[in-house]
């Protein structure tokens, strides 16, 4: 079964790390994975995003065109990408930073104030961990575990900040399964 | 009775080179020096395109011809592939200077490790005397035909005094018109190859020579030319490294 | 063990991995991360790095060590890749093996640094002077990166020729999971060829240079060069077939279009359409075995690529003789699945024109 992702907002926020710890974590158990970053000239602070493909099966094109699972960071991000959202698809938006959301007929949106979150938990350039804890409240394809031990994978020449991203993870976590 | 002194081995054949043409004395010095620093089967020349790759046909070494103005660029990944080996390139003016300028002062930038070799005859002498990047003001060309316009065509450029603004291990600009330059000038070869095999570094021997064909004058005029403008102009000498 | 590695990185490792032990190159989006990873990794592992002060130096630097047996690289894009067909040319003539990447960007002269295939011509033409050919392999995948660059070194080696790998921004810049051999050693002394000093065997020294100038006779040259091409030409052809054997509508795609051509046909097919694919994977030789077994079965070609006005598909009608032939060049854009079903309905209902 092909998923399709996009996770998109500033430069800086993350999200292109985002989209490659899921990436990872879909190598890691098996998965058929690609990963393609928008790339540019634009300055440093300008909008980024990256789209990822998960399936069972060798993936053909490389290019999303149905989004199964969007995660925006910033407005300008979602108003971009959810003209590609799939019917029934989710939406994930950090609601510290859109306040404006989407109507919700065809698709889900969930609120997770990714920024609020990591300034509660004192470990402010985290957003991009916490939308994939949102995420994997979401987005079943792989177990809590599996979520968790990929961002431990992913950053493991980085062990000091292990307890910190797992707490960021599970608040965003929490936060959609109990919201 | 005069010495006759033998032509080293490491020349073979006849060259092609015009008469009165140096060239053929700096080939000669090369293989002198390389020869009695026993180490002609571990040099290695790369050539420019120009009258320096008929070279090629009398200099009995390994030779890769390069592309027009990559010698020193070619020279450079050799040296760092063959670092027991001694490599030097052989270009003109117009190869170095002009359309290889990039790659001589990276190369004296990078302080790569070989010897530039740059023949100074003011001239493109293989396409048959065009305007070079060191023909002097005034100096009839075919593409200069009233005379070097310095207005127009710029001064003539002086490659070593560009080169010295690097850190380089040897730099020296000699000349091969008359017997007291040339002995000279081997001796600045001698030590820019002794600096490359023993401390290393980028290493370079400008050469002012004659080219009577495309300037237009006899063998004995060529050379009093460059002993009255060319020098005056180039002057010869150590400019880094001599000291040690 | 498979492991996640973007397209660039991956080619450089594989480099590596094949024996190079040289690269010199200059930073241009999107071929940069290769240089990146060579700067960091090379050095570590026993090779040379150099960053240049242009492509001309880059691509004559690898001329240099290639001269000495060393396994040598260089990568560009687009207008770069243009600065290094100086070197090509020469190589050619003086029978150097080395591997030159071009990770194509889209357009003419500065162009944009998006992904596209408008170098097609260049590298498979003889983007440079003299009338040469160049084996040039067109991945399709980060797998194929890996694979073909490896392939690459070892065909510049056994036919004495550079080789190309013609990328896009696409596979350079993607992700995807790649299982990377066990590493080689290369040993620069084991052709006789190489330059070392002069020997026993040669008391002239080694002359490297054009062979037009010593190692013919003035009668000699053409036929050598014409059967060392025919050579490579009947020996190097690669491609893929995609549910071709009973397809009448055959779409003919390389590099990362042939990725989203291979949705169509899938899409096709659920529809029940006979469609099929040609993936050439070597572009020069081009697979015109691929060709001659289905001319006879197939009732159109069409070319999918991103350029602007169509580029290979010159070469599927050279080929695809007899056959009606179309073109659908997607120009900046990236190749729709759903236009080329478009394009397979309207050649299906006779609407569409050949282009030949």
């Amino acid at each position: 079964m092909l998923r399709q992702f996009v996770f998109a907002g500033f430069g800086g926020q993350g999200v292109l790390t985002a989209g490659m710890i899921l990436a990872n974590m879909g190598s890691l158990y098996g998965k058929e994975v690609i990963w393609m970053p928008s790339y540019g000239s634009e300055m440093r602070g300008g909008t980024a995003n990256c789209s990822v493909k998960l399936s069972d099966e060798p993936i053909a094109s490389p290019f999303v065109k149905q989004i199964d699972y969007l995660v925006a960071m910033n407005k300008p991000s979602l108003d971009k990408f959810l003209p590609q959202m799939k019917e029934g698809g989710t939406v994930i938006v950090d609601s510290s930073i859109v306040t404006e959301l989407p109507q919700a007929d065809k698709f889900r949106v969930v609120q997770v104030p990714a920024d609020a979150i990591c300034e509660k938990l004192k470990n402010t350039r985290s957003a991009n961990v916490c939308v994939l804890g949102a995420l994997a409240a979401c987005c079943e394809l792989f177990t809590k575990e599996q979520y968790e031990n990929g961002i431990r994978e992913y950053f493991s020449s980085k062990p000091q900040f292990h307890e910190g991203n797992i707490k960021v993870f599970e608040a965003g976590y929490a936060h959609v399964k109990e919201g | 009775m005069a010495a006759v002194k033998k032509a080293p081995s490491t020349i073979y054949g006849y060259n092609s080179f015009c008469p009165g043409c140096g060239h053929g004395i700096v080939i000669r010095l090369i293989a002198e020096v390389v020869e009695e620093m026993g180490l002609a089967e571990d040099a290695i020349g790369v050539l420019a395109v120009g009258c320096s790759c008929l070279t090629n046909r009398y200099l009995a070494l390994d030779l890769l011809q390069a592309a027009h103005g990559r010698a020193a660029a070619s020279a450079g990944a050799i040296k760092r592939c063959r670092p027991d080996k001694l490599v030097f390139t052989y270009q003109g003016d117009g190869d170095a200077a002009s359309i290889g300028i990039a790659e001589t002062l990276y190369s004296a930038q990078r302080n790569e490790n070989f010897t530039q070799i740059i023949v100074n005859n003011g001239v493109y002498g293989m396409t048959g005397g065009q305007m070079s990047p060191t023909s002097l003001v005034g100096q009839k060309t075919t593409t200069s035909v009233k005379g070097r316009d310095p207005e127009i065509m710029g001064m003539p450029l002086k490659i070593s005094e560009l080169i010295s603004h690097f850190d380089v291990s040897y730099l020296a600009r000699g000349s091969v018109h008359d017997a007291a330059h040339i002995r000279k000038t081997k001796t600045y070869i001698r030590k820019a190859f002794e600096t490359q095999m023993n401390q290393g570094g980028y290493t370079c021997v400008e050469i002012i020579s004659p080219c009577p064909t495309n300037w237009h004058l006899t063998p004995l005029q060529a050379v009093d030319r460059i002993e009255k403008e060319v020098l005056e102009y180039y002057p010869v000498g150590e400019i880094k490294g001599g000291a040690r | 063990m498979k492991r996640l590695m973007k397209g660039n990185n991956a080619l450089a490792e594989a480099a590596i991995l094949a024996g190079c032990r040289f690269f010199a190159g200059y930073p241009i989006t999107p071929q940069t991360e290769i240089l990146e990873y060579l700067a960091k990794n090379l050095p570590e592992r026993g090779g040379h790095f150099i960053q240049t002060e242009s492509e001309l130096a880059g691509v004559n630097m690898v001329l240099g060590a290639a001269a000495t047996g060393y396994r040598a690289m260089t990568s560009s894009a687009g207008p770069g890749f243009s600065l290094k067909q100086e070197g090509i040319s020469y190589m050619c003539s003086m029978e150097l093996p080395a591997v030159i990447v071009d990770v194509m960007r889209y357009g003419i002269g500065l162009g944009s640094i998006m992904l596209g295939q408008g170098d097609y011509f260049q590298a498979v033409k003889g983007g440079g002077h003299g009338g040469y050919k160049v084996p040039v392999y067109a991945p399709a995948s980060v797998q194929e990166n890996v694979d073909f660059t490896i392939r690459a070194f070892d065909t510049a080696e056994a036919y004495r020729t550079p080789v190309l790998i013609l990328s896009d921004g696409a596979i350079g810049q993607m992700a995807e999971s790649v299982e990377l051999p066990e590493g080689r050693e290369h040993d620069p002394d084991q052709y006789d060829w190489t330059l070392k000093g002069r020997d026993a065997a040669h008391p002239t020294g080694r002359k490297m240079t054009d062979r037009i100038y010593y190692d013919f006779k003035f009668h000699e040259y053409d036929p050598h060069i014409r059967e060392r091409y025919a050579k490579m030409e009947k020996e190097l052809q690669m491609w893929e077939e995609v549910e071709t054997e009973d397809a009448k509508i055959i779409l003919v795609s390389y590099g990362i279009s042939s990725r989203v051509c291979r949705e169509a046909v899938k899409t096709a097919r659920k529809k029940g359409w006979k469609v099929g694919m040609i993936r050439p994977i070597t572009l020069w030789p081009f697979p015109k075995k691929a060709f001659a077994k289905t001319n006879s079965h197939a009732e159109a070609y069409l070319t999918v690529e991103m350029n602007a006005c169509g580029q290979m598909v010159e070469d599927v009608a050279l080929y695809g003789r007899g056959v009606p032939i179309y073109s659908y060049p997607s120009g900046r854009s990236i190749a729709d699945p759903e236009a080329i079903l478009q394009k397979i309905e309207s050649i299906m209902n006779g609407e569409e024109k050949e282009v030949f």
